[in-house]
């Protein structure tokens, strides 16, 4: 855990280090661009892209929470979205037309697609391990890390349902991207405290 | 043509039943609430798991469903408290299609989803 941290704090420095060089860089003919960066650049930090496709909300939420597509990287979403009619054993079947648009904003706003952080943690951890990226966000080796502490007394609580893939019954602002440890509230148990 | 006239109606009525019988033998019966209601409350066995439309939707359609896998909340299925229900044939086409197949490993035909909304709708 230690050494997680203290990369993760590396990368931060490192990727602060380059966003300044290149502001510096850039500098010339606007000023304001470096500072511009990097603010963007704060605000992408707190977690993945929040879903921004109503379509996809719609079809895709209907029956759990609506992923976030930078939480896995295209190959993943490719395959999911060929997969509908048995859809880790459910059917979630759709017309031909309707497919092909939300396969396109999958794709396109996949892991390896966003600058985010915790995408960009996704798209290293797949990068490490010789198989194919996981049809799921919860086989990922950087999901995996992070929920590994978890015991399986709260994994099993009716409410989260033996599984972790139902991401906002303990991250309470899921929806809005942001998978922050201290806005954890398991309901029945309180805040998570690590 | 006066002449043949009667003659032409009456193998007009004799040739009717004929031609209307195999539509009928075929055809949609009125659709009924009650065997609606049976379908809804069937039990199938697909994969080795006991399985019906009630898994998700819950025996009283008045009141909200949760998603047997996902825990998902599922709104009310009777138009009488959830006036978003069968208004959108292509939404509706949609989920008669996944939840046939996946509750009784077929899709349910004509007759089935009539019955099925008739008895949705009759509380
Ligand atoms: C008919 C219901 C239904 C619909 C519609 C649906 N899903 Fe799912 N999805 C499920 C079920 C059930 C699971 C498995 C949940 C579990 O194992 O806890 C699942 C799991 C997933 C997972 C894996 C989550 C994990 O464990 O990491 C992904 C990714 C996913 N769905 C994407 C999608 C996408 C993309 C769409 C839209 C095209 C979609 N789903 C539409 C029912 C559905
Ligand atoms: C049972 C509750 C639970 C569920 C369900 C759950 N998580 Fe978590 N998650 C946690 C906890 C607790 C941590 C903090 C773990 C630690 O630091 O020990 C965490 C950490 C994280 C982190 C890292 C956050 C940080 O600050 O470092 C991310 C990203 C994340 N979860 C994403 C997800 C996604 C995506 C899903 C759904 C596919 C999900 N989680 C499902 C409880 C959950
Ligand atoms: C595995 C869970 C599940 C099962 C089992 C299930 N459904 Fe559904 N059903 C859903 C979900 C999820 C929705 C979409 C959510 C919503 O519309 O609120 C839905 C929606 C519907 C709709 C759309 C209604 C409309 O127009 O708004 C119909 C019709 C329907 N289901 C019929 C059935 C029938 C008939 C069965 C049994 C043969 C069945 N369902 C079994 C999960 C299920």
């Amino acid at each position: 855990m230690k050494t997680l941290i203290f990369s993760t704090a590396a990368l931060v420095l490192i990727s602060t280090l380059y966003l300044g060089i290149q502001g510096a860089w850039s500098n010339n003919d606007d000023p304001s661009h470096g500072l511009g960066k990097w603010q963007n650049m704060k605000a992408r930090s707190t977690g993945v892209a929040p879903v921004t496709n109503t379509l996809y909300a719609e079809e895709c939420g209907s029956c759990h929470f609506a992923y976030p597509p930078g939480l896995l990287p295209s190959f993943s979403w490719q395959k999911v979205m060929t997969g509908l009619a048995d859809h880790f054993g459910d059917n979630a079947e759709l017309d031909a037309q309707t497919k092909q648009q939300i396969t396109k904003y999958l794709t396109t706003h996949a892991a390896e697609s966003s600058n985010y952080r915790r995408s960009r943690a996704i798209m290293y951890s797949l990068q490490a391990t010789d198989t194919p990226p996981p049809l799921r966000i919860t086989d990922t080796p950087y999901f995996k890390r992070e929920h590994r502490e978890i015991p399986n007394r709260i994994i099993n609580l009716p409410k989260i349902g033996g599984k972790l893939s139902r991401c906002n019954a303990c991250h309470q602002r899921a929806d809005k991207g942001s998978f922050n440890e201290h806005e954890i509230v398991i309901k029945g148990l309180g805040p998570w405290n690590d | 043509m006066k002449k043949i006239l009667p003659y032409l109606i009456m193998a007009t009525i004799t040739a009717l039943p004929i031609t209307v019988r195999p539509n009928t033998s075929v055809g949609l019966q009125e659709f009924s609430a009650e065997r609606g209601k049976n379908l809804w409350n069937q039990k199938h066995t697909i994969s080795g798991q006991t399985r019906r439309c009630t898994s998700c939707h819950t025996g009283n359609p008045r009141q909200a469903g949760k998603h047997v896998r996902t825990g998902k909340m599922i709104k009310p299925m009777a138009p009488s408290v959830n006036s978003d229900r069968f208004v959108d044939h292509k939404k509706t086409a949609k989920w008669f299609k996944r939840n046939c197949k996946w509750t009784m490993g077929r899709e349910c035909n004509e007759q089935e989803k009539g019955d099925l909304i008739r008895y949705l709708k009759s509380i």
